[in-house]
């Protein structure tokens, strides 16, 4: 799906060569600093990388529309941002920022309440708790449908229980659906758990980092 | 017109005991503002004594020249005096925007006043021309002073969200709606609040110097109310300019935020 060659970014990144396969999982997997939410935003072209070459479905990505290339390959931030406004202008926003159709309320709550967020679709997104708005940012990119996904750290914020239950929540619809997702975290567990392959980063280095597999 | 009564010299002077007074205040309680209080009195006179000199030079030798130099000086005076307020550095394709809008808004503004409301005549006498041209600039440069610090720093402040609505497919100018739309709101709400207090908390200057003149003050509301939708027709257009042209200085061709 990606192709990374000889990539870096300023001083924090620097790759060899890098493959990450379709309709798969992958993680990132290392320690702070290594560079993984910027290797994530090369990939959607929220930076440019300054040198090597990045493909995607083998096209070159430096020749590919941005915002058409971010409509595929969504990504969650570290720190997922509540927009003003309610719950469910809060998990429209996507679809609209991607110009996609608005979803019924009926497909919003039932969303709401896979992703175990005890709230109404009315209530003010400011309410919601640390852990609820990272998981209605996880629902809002869910709701989008896209072929490849880009999350960082998504469920940072969540005891271990609630973790086990939206990682399965969000592995299975990666898997259901046939989509691609590059995951990064920290927990060793959640990389050995859920991923097809594990890409270990190392502080300033990934230079040929270590692939796992985990089939 | 029945005139006005003349001011004395003397009289005029009288007038001087109110800082007088307001200079006792502060030195009796010791508020550290006697400097400023006379260095601002010195240059209200003497601006406006040089002003006095240069306007009526200017209307008694009516020149469509200088009716446009006056336009031009007031028109540089106002984008620098923009570019000086912003308290942080700007980059020099936002200062272009500001000129561009600036000059722009309010030549359409007044041109609009001059030939289609007004209907000055000739289109460029000074006596309608140069005040005109001034409330309308002065007020812009209030409105896109605002307007330019509150998109810097929305732009500094929710650069996160901007960069999450990029993330999900967001074009620049969707993604930057919200803080355009939060400036132009803070750029226009002085305008629209003085629309509501005008004539019952105070008289505007221009209806004032109008009756003052010895015009009706039916007359005088007449050419109130047409430079107040004067004035905030050129406060939003050029606030409008401003940020449309603005905002997309913050990105680059990639569709990412600059810096």
């Amino acid at each position: 799906m990606f192709t990374l060659k000889n990539v870096s970014y300023k001083n924090i990144l620097s790759i060899d060569n890098i493959e990450i396969k379709g309709q798969a999982i992958t993680t990132l997997f290392g320690e702070s600093g290594s560079g993984k939410s910027t290797f994530l935003k090369l990939l959607n072209r929220i930076h440019t990388n300054e040198s090597g070459e990045i493909t995607y479905k083998n096209q070159k990505i430096s020749t590919l529309d941005p915002i058409q290339l971010r409509r595929e390959v969504i990504m969650l931030p570290q720190e997922p941002t509540i927009f003003k406004g309610t719950v469910r202008d809060n998990l429209q926003i996507g679809l609209e920022f991607s110009e996609k159709e608005k979803k019924e309320d009926q497909e919003l709550m039932k969303l709401l309440e896979s992703l175990k967020v005890k709230k109404q679709l009315d209530d003010d997104g400011k309410e919601l708790s640390g852990g609820e708005k990272q998981r209605v940012a996880l629902g809002r990119i869910m709701l989008l449908d896209a072929p490849v996904y880009l999350v960082d750290e998504p469920t940072s914020a969540l005891d271990e229980s609630t973790e086990t239950t939206i990682m399965d929540l969000f592995i299975n619809f990666i898997k259901d659906n046939d989509k691609t997702a590059v995951m990064v975290t920290h927990s060793k567990e959640v990389a050995q758990k859920y991923s097809d392959e594990v890409i270990y980063m190392k502080n300033l280095m990934v230079g040929g980092a270590t692939h796992g597999r985990n089939d | 017109m029945d005139g006005m009564i003349d001011i004395t010299l003397l009289q005029l002077l009288s007038a001087y005991i109110f800082i007088l007074i307001l200079l006792a205040i502060v030195r009796l309680r010791k508020i550290p503002r006697e400097k400023e209080i006379i260095i601002a009195t010195l240059r209200m006179t003497i601006q406006l004594v040089l002003v006095g000199y240069l306007l009526t030079f200017i209307f008694e030798n009516e020149h469509v020249l200088y009716s446009i130099i006056v336009l031009v000086i007031m028109q540089v005076f106002a984008v620098f005096n923009i570019y000086k307020r912003s308290k942080i550095e700007m980059d020099k394709q936002l200062k272009k925007i500001i000129a561009v809008s600036m000059v722009t808004g309010t030549l359409f503004t007044l041109f609009y006043f001059d030939f289609v409301v007004v209907h000055f005549s000739p289109w460029y006498d000074p006596r309608y021309f140069i005040p005109i041209a001034g409330m309308i600039i002065g007020n812009s440069m209030t409105g896109v002073t605002l307007g330019v610090s509150a998109l810097i720093e929305g732009f500094s402040s929710r650069r996160k969200e901007v960069e999450s609505a990029l993330m999900l497919g967001a074009t620049p100018n969707r993604a930057a709606r919200s803080i355009v739309n939060h400036s132009f709101d803070s750029a226009i709400l002085p305008t629209i609040n003085n629309m509501v207090g005008m004539g019952i908390v105070f008289l505007p200057g221009m209806m004032t110097g109008v009756i003052l003149s010895g015009a009706s003050p039916l007359d005088a509301i007449k050419y109130q109310i047409a430079i107040m939708l004067g004035i905030t027709g050129s406060v939003a257009l050029t606030v409008i300019l401003f940020l449309y042209f603005g905002y997309q200085t913050f990105f680059n061709k990639e569709a990412q935020l600059k810096g």
